[in-house]
């Protein structure tokens, strides 16, 4: 058989086992989930396969790079599928968040700034729900913004999962009264820096159309001196950097945030240096946030694949050592 | 609707993911919509938010009803917007190659206005404030430091005198000043892992995402 008639094979293979789930899906057919024997037996193999792969790795023969990828792809899907679960421990930065927001007295106004876009969601939508989810079990009044044109419409997805929670469905949260939605304002830093003197200027109305003045929870905030808490959420520019160098350093806002893990680093010496008060950083931040605060949101649930991909990529870089040393290229390279 | 929705987002989920396996022509499909709506939903966005939203609606107020249809207010137009609508057509003149150079006009309003407005919040929030909080005393007040924090300041004094020393070029690299350059290797090293580290949790995070879309969101075989 060619390789193009190879190709073809796994592409209607693909097709034909999507179709079918597809219609099991729609037909009602039940989630799958490895019990916990299957799951012990499926990471066995897979770190037999591994120890395969780097016995052939000593004896010389490389494996290709597509093989890389779909251990990769392997370790992220396979645990979806598991029901292990896994200690999360919790880091200072993190309990820092979850402390100062518990601090808050109930009727506080927190604004949650929305600043990335479906791309980071993965990270940063667990972050959101839980945040959310924290603030309204504390009675907090929330304001969210966007200074990303998408950031809105994440704070309405995170809105939705929170209230089909049995803790929040009974508050029976009122929109304009316990939360709002300004929307989105383009300007990036000069938006941050105009909230600093009148928020309404920046947001003269909701997303919705609605007049600044005619939302009870917002018609007597002016500007930062209002706020009790900020909360950003960011994947980039405009984001973290922004909010603290513009509303912590000049207008002495108390500020969290939650970053994707690419940016956390560099919001460390934010942390010591005291300009921020907490930080949750990636996916690993949004799941001890999660435990901190009680809530069962994806963080968790991802937090098995990521470590799973993070042993995938350690037996690799284990792996690609040894094809190092074996190949001579060392050697070549020495000289 | 909804069903067609999760079709085309799989369709183009895999169709990206092709590319581990090679360039083929489903993933240059995927490629060319995904730049495509990308560059339309920008311009739409800009247009309708900064050109319509704040221009438009700023110099030109729309009368406003309430829910009874009774006027409430007519807004104030605000003509300081017209010297930034002015700035931007000048921006625009790139686009004509003989008056090309109007551009520079609204650039360097662009830049100076930009350099006055970082120029004193990095000195503050890069400078000023951290170089506060990285000079400390080793042991705390009062010599009241736990043993954890004492190291920590230890190594923020370390790192940061080996790291500035690292990226001293005035004077050769030998000697005690070489080793100290050396130990500022070190520093710099374990930052770009960490950096790198949270990089491939970030990256993996993204694909975990869209795994979850494919066998949860789409296929429904997990919860």
């Amino acid at each position: 058989m060619s390789i193009r008639a190879k190709e073809l094979l796994v592409l209607g293979l693909i097709a034909v086992f999507s179709l079918i789930f597809y219609v099991g899906k729609v037909s009602g057919w039940k989630a799958v989930q490895f019990s916990t024997t299957v799951s012990i037996i499926v990471i066995l193999l897979i770190v037999l396969s591994l120890v395969w792969i780097l016995i052939k790795t000593i004896r010389g023969s490389l494996i290709e790079r597509r093989i890389v990828f779909l251990y990769v792809g392997i370790a992220v899907a396979l645990p979806l599928f598991m029901s292990l679960s896994q200690k999360i421990p919790i880091s200072p930065e993190v309990k820092a968040v979850y402390d100062s927001i518990g601090e808050l007295p109930a009727g506080s106004k927190v604004l949650v700034s929305f600043d990335y876009d479906p791309p980071s969601a993965p990270e940063l939508q667990p972050m959101a729900e839980a945040f959310l989810y924290y603030c309204f079990v504390r009675d907090l009044k929330v304001i969210m913004i966007g200074l990303w044109p998408q950031g809105p419409q994440q704070a309405n997805l995170a809105i939705e999962e929170v209230f089909e929670h049995e803790d929040i469905k009974p508050k029976n949260l009122k929109y304009g009264i316990d939360y709002v939605n300004l929307g989105y304002q383009a300007g990036n830093e000069f938006v941050i820096q105009r909230l600093g003197s009148d928020i309404k200027a920046m947001f003269p109305s909701d997303y919705r159309g609605k007049p600044y003045d005619e939302i009870p929870l917002v018609k007597n905030v002016k500007n930062f001196s209002n706020i009790d808490y900020c909360f950003n959420l960011s994947s980039g520019f405009v984001g973290t950097r922004e909010w603290v160098q513009i509303a912590v350093d000049r207008f002495g806002v108390k500020l969290g945030a939650g970053n994707t893990a690419v940016q956390a680093p560099q919001m460390y010496p934010f942390m010591r240096a005291g300009q921020l008060i907490g930080l949750l950083g990636g996916m690993s931040g949004a799941a001890e946030f999660e435990y901190l605060t009680e809530w069962t949101g994806k963080g968790t649930k991802y937090m098995l694949s990521q470590s799973f991909a993070h042993m995938i990529v350690v037996a690799f870089i284990i792996i690609g050592n040894v094809a190092f040393f074996r190949s001579g290229r060392k050697s070549r390279l020495d000289r | 609707m909804e069903h067609f929705a999760l079709w085309i987002g799989g369709f183009l989920t895999l169709g990206i993911i092709s590319f581990l396996y090679k360039d083929n022509p489903w993933y240059k499909l995927s490629e060319a919509i995904y730049v495509g709506i990308s560059a339309g939903y920008w311009f739409v966005s800009l247009f309708w938010d900064n050109f319509y939203g704040k221009f438009w609606i700023g110099v030109f107020p729309p009368d406003r009803v309430n829910d009874a249809g009774e006027l409430v207010s007519t807004g104030r137009p605000d003509y300081w917007l017209i010297i930034g609508g002015v700035l931007g057509l000048m921006m625009l003149m790139r686009l004509l190659p003989k008056i090309g150079w109007i551009s520079r006009w609204a650039l360097a309003f662009i830049v100076g206005a930009t350099a006055g407005l970082w120029l004193i919040n990095y000195f503050s929030s890069f400078i000023m404030v951290q170089i506060q909080n990285t000079v400390i005393p080793l042991f705390g007040e009062n010599y009241g430091a736990s043993s954890h924090v004492i190291v920590g300041n230890i190594v923020v004094a370390v790192g940061t005198f080996a790291g500035l020393v690292y990226f001293y070029f005035s004077k050769e690299h030998k000697g005690t000043f070489g080793a100290t350059a050396r130990v500022g290797i070190f520093f710099l090293m374990i930052t770009f892992g960490a950096s790198f580290g949270y990089t491939v949790m970030s990256r993996m995070s993204l694909l975990i995402g869209r795994i979850d879309f494919l066998f949860g969101d789409w296929l429904g075989m997990i919860k």
